[in-house]
């Protein structure tokens, strides 16, 4: 943890990368300054957009100790401000999963051919992000620890599979290549406390390693400072769970 | 939180963004997170004109009653225009 007298410096700054089939898309990365070795961390932003809090998310990471990049996963639905492009991509209905596993592993790369880095990589999603996140962990390679936070749609009904989102990623769970931490509330719709307990018994049925932590007296999205849904003991009980996470697996 | 419950419909209609009015050719009606409204869900309406980018957008979000009620006023107007005969299609006639 850090202490008074240590010195701190980051660099955080808009980079590019080559995300899925090769295609280039912007990201935001942000780096304890120092010759390292940092561990890695990919950010998966939620629904509502690349917005500010992904960006200060990142930034917070780094000053954990973690080389952080968040994927702008809507640049191909064109710019303007992070709400304009959210809710054109919310009109479209989300994006394709697989263009979000081929840039979240594109992400993964960048990271890893960094000198900096310390050979592992983490990846942490909340909402739409929490539900790719669990799929990239099942799905590709490279990734040593997942966190988690109220992925809505990991459980999903037949009649809710789409050509976008065509698989439901509980179905994928038995491949699960890293430990995993998952955060909740218990008052949230999606996913329900229901949805938690067969994400969970699936995990356990599989004989992955997991840890779940679910909050009473929080619904959907309660990290989220700027929104009615904050909630500040659970979201501080939370982050230090997810930051004790990290730093065990991937430090 | 992402229920992707979203519908379009193709529009004809001017809205006013800043000082400025804007074409509005797309409407996009979705019941999910909003931007601006302090609930978790809401009834959002975005008018927009895709041709012109993100930016081109206009947007409403509502409450459920909200929404609701808008609806139901929407068609009382409707049906007292028709009703008294004044009730014309402008796209029809702009467009044509």
């Amino acid at each position: 943890m850090y202490q008074t007298n240590q010195y701190e410096g980051m660099i955080a700054e808009t980079v590019t990368m080559q995300g899925h089939k090769g295609e280039t898309i912007n990201a935001y990365m942000a780096r304890p300054l120092g010759a390292g070795p940092f561990p890695g961390m990919v950010l998966i932003h939620h629904a509502p957009g690349w917005d500010e809090w992904y960006k200060e998310c990142t930034r917070r990471f780094a000053h954990h100790g973690y080389v952080t990049i968040s994927p702008n996963l809507y640049f191909r639905d064109g710019h303007g401000t992070a709400e304009d492009v959210g809710a054109k991509v919310r009109a479209a209905g989300g994006i394709p999963d697989e263009q979000v596993l081929g840039d979240l592993d594109g992400a993964n790369k960048l990271l890893r051919s960094q000198p900096y880095l310390n050979g592992k990589v983490g990846i942490f999603g909340t909402c739409s992000g929490g539900r790719h996140g669990f799929l990239a962990a099942c799905r590709s390679k490279g990734i040593d620890a997942l966190v988690e936070c109220w992925g809505g749609g990991v459980v999903m009904k037949a009649e809710e599979l789409t050509p976008k989102k065509p698989v439901a990623p509980i179905d994928y769970t038995k491949d699960l290549s890293c430990p995993m931490i998952g955060i909740f509330g218990n008052d949230d719709k999606s996913p329900s406390p229901e949805q938690v307990n067969q994400h969970e018994a699936e995990l356990k049925k599989c004989g992955k390693n997991h840890e779940f932590h679910r909050y009473d007296g929080a619904g959907h999205g309660f990290f989220y400072y700027d929104r009615p849904a904050y909630r500040q003991e659970q979201a501080v009980d939370g982050w230090k769970k997810v930051l004790a996470f990290c730093e065990k697996h991937l430090k | 939180m992402c229920t992707s419950i979203t519908h379009q419909a193709k529009i004809y209609g001017r809205g006013k963004k800043g000082e400025e009015w804007i074409d509005l050719k797309e409407c996009n009606v979705s019941y999910d997170h909003p931007y601006g409204m302090p609930l978790e869900h809401a009834l959002n309406i975005d008018f927009v004109d895709e041709s012109k980018g993100p930016g081109a957008r206009v947007a409403v979000e509502l409450s459920v009653d909200a929404a609701r009620q808008l609806v139901k006023t929407i068609e009382a107007v409707l049906a007292q225009a028709e009703h008294q005969g004044v009730l014309e299609d402008k796209h029809q006639s702009a467009v044509g």
